[in-house]
């Protein structure tokens, strides 16, 4: 009970600290002294003030999107275990299907929105994320198969505290290409670097950011918050993989997955430092590289 | 020194699948250099025990697969001033997803084979055939005559993988032949690059079939 509980409040308040420390990792690379690492805080508080500006166009589709989106990536969050803990939704059979498509589900209402506002920028947006997520979404359930082969379960659960109690020679290759498969599907989904650059001020390149520039105030604060949760929720899937960690007491298990969540973050700010982002064209190479990597460990695993 | 043979098999893998998707001809040379390197390492690994002449094959083959062959073929290409394969018959991506259908096509066919049962454990056979098949694949697709080159030393790879079956049996004079071969003819086709290079200013394979025989 008392897990489910610090699940909750983790999932609700440590995200936007995620975004802190990516901008941090950024300023250090770049001999920045940077923002201070509870600055997307206070960026939600202010635009939690503001008013908002409807476009005339625009119809309930518009106004529901942000909070749809916030709904099921929270719901998202709840279905999947942090750590070695169980997670506040039961864990059942199958619910890795509905755990991917509450990400369809935001998607859609993101995407049907950037149409509604009827403005040709975000439609181009709109068609590029949908583009980009037709390929991630295989990476992401190859990625599935492999974990339900070792684990044997359908449940995100089972599935994701099994994989590394099955023999070390069989699990490590696989596990080491799904882990890379799902940082890209990490990266691309949470439109970072070599996919998106989250900072672009050019709605000709942009692909989310594009998506959302009719909406003002407390919505957008909205969408912002929801985009940290989600990098929140597909970070805890890919430390299953990359980082499990169990020890013999849950105080020391919640400290370590806040310092894996912090490390997560800052890899990614590292990548965004070192990396140039990719040419729009050359976008789906990396993420049919990360579709091929999954299959290829479910290939060793079928042997 | 077995446990290490299955990763080093799969980095091998995964070497091919980088190969097979970078236009970049100096990045591809490295790579297949580096798997060189790999499969250079893997007489010890499969031996288990240090003697001499698994050694002297080890440090050969990673001497000659890893340094010398792709020292050559960059310098060749520094002469040549190209850069990248730009049009390959099969793109890049396609190329990609052909290699993996190989490999899962490789791991199902190996275990058809009637092998020894030593040799059903590890992954050296679909390794071999899933190898050789990328290596095809880089041989016949590209246009400029490095590319294809790098596509033969890749087949030679996937061709000594094989090799690693019989490493009991196979005499070390067999062995070293094998690389002085892959070495010479390495060394030709460089000196034929900068001729063809000479020849048509440009090293795409296509433009050969515009030479005729004089009469």
């Amino acid at each position: 009970m008392i897990h489910s509980a610090i699940h909750l409040v983790l999932l609700l308040v440590f995200p936007p600290f995620m975004l802190g420390v990516i901008n941090k990792t950024k300023a250090f690379f770049g001999g920045r002294v940077g923002p201070p690492l509870l600055q997307p805080y206070r960026d939600l508080a202010r635009l939690m003030r503001k008013g908002l500006v409807f476009s005339t166009t625009t119809t309930w589709v518009f106004r529901a999107a942000p909070l749809v989106t916030l709904a099921t990536v929270i719901l998202a969050g709840l279905l999947i275990p942090l750590g070695p803990f169980s997670s506040p939704v039961r864990s059942f059979e199958g619910d890795l299907i509905l755990f991917t498509y509450l990400f369809g589900l935001a998607r859609f209402f993101t995407t049907a929105a950037a149409l509604d506002t009827g403005s040709a920028f975000e439609g181009m947006g709109a068609a590029r994320e949908v583009t980009f997520a037709c390929l991630s979404e295989p990476a992401l359930f190859f990625g599935f198969l492999v974990l339900i082969k070792l684990s044997g379960s359908f449940a995100l659960a089972t599935m994701l505290h099994g994989p590394w109690q099955a023999p070390w020679t069989t699990a490590a290759a696989p596990l080491v290409l799904v882990g890379v498969g799902f940082f890209v599907i990490l990266l691309a989904e949470n439109c970072r670097i070599p996919v998106d650059d989250p900072n672009t001020h050019l709605e000709l390149t942009m692909i989310h950011e594009v998506m959302v520039l009719d909406h003002s105030g407390p919505l957008f604060g909205v969408i912002l918050y929801a985009a940290s949760i989600k990098l929140f929720v597909l970070g805890s899937l890919f430390l299953h993989i990359a980082l499990p960690f169990k020890s013999c007491h849950p105080a020391v298990d919640w400290l370590v997955i806040l310092g894996e969540m912090t490390g997560l973050a800052v890899a990614v700010g590292s990548v965004e430092s070192v990396m140039a982002r990719l040419q729009m064209r050359h976008v789906p190479t990396l993420l049919i590289g990360a579709v091929l990597f999954c299959a290829f460990g479910f290939f060793l695993l079928l042997r | 020194m077995q446990v290490l043979l299955d990763p080093a098999l799969i980095l091998v893998l995964l070497l091919n699948l980088f190969a097979l998707g970078n236009s970049r001809i100096t990045s591809v040379i490295r790579i297949v250099g580096f798997q060189g390197a790999v499969l250079g390492l893997m007489p010890l690994i499969v031996h288990g025990h240090l003697g001499a002449m698994p050694f002297l094959v080890a440090a050969a083959t990673v001497c000659l697969k890893g340094i010398v062959i792709p020292w050559m073929l960059l310098r060749a290409m520094r002469e040549a001033q190209i850069r990248r394969e730009m049009e390959p018959l099969i793109g890049f991506v396609p190329s990609m997803v052909l290699a993996t259908l190989g490999t899962g096509l490789a791991l199902a066919f190996a275990r058809q084979l009637p092998l020894a049962p030593a040799h059903l454990g590890p992954l050296l056979v679909p390794a071999s055939l899933s190898t050789v098949f990328s290596g095809f694949i880089l041989l016949t697709t590209r246009f400029k005559a490095i590319s294809q080159v790098v596509g033969y030393l890749m087949l030679e790879n996937g061709i000594f993988i094989f090799g690693m079956l019989l490493v009991e049996a196979m005499p070390l004079l067999v062995e070293l032949g094998v690389l002085l071969d892959l070495f010479v003819g390495v060394f030709v086709i460089t000196i034929i690059v900068n001729q063809i290079q000479a020849a048509f200013s440009s090293m795409d394979t296509r433009k050969l079939s515009s030479i005729k025989e004089q009469t």
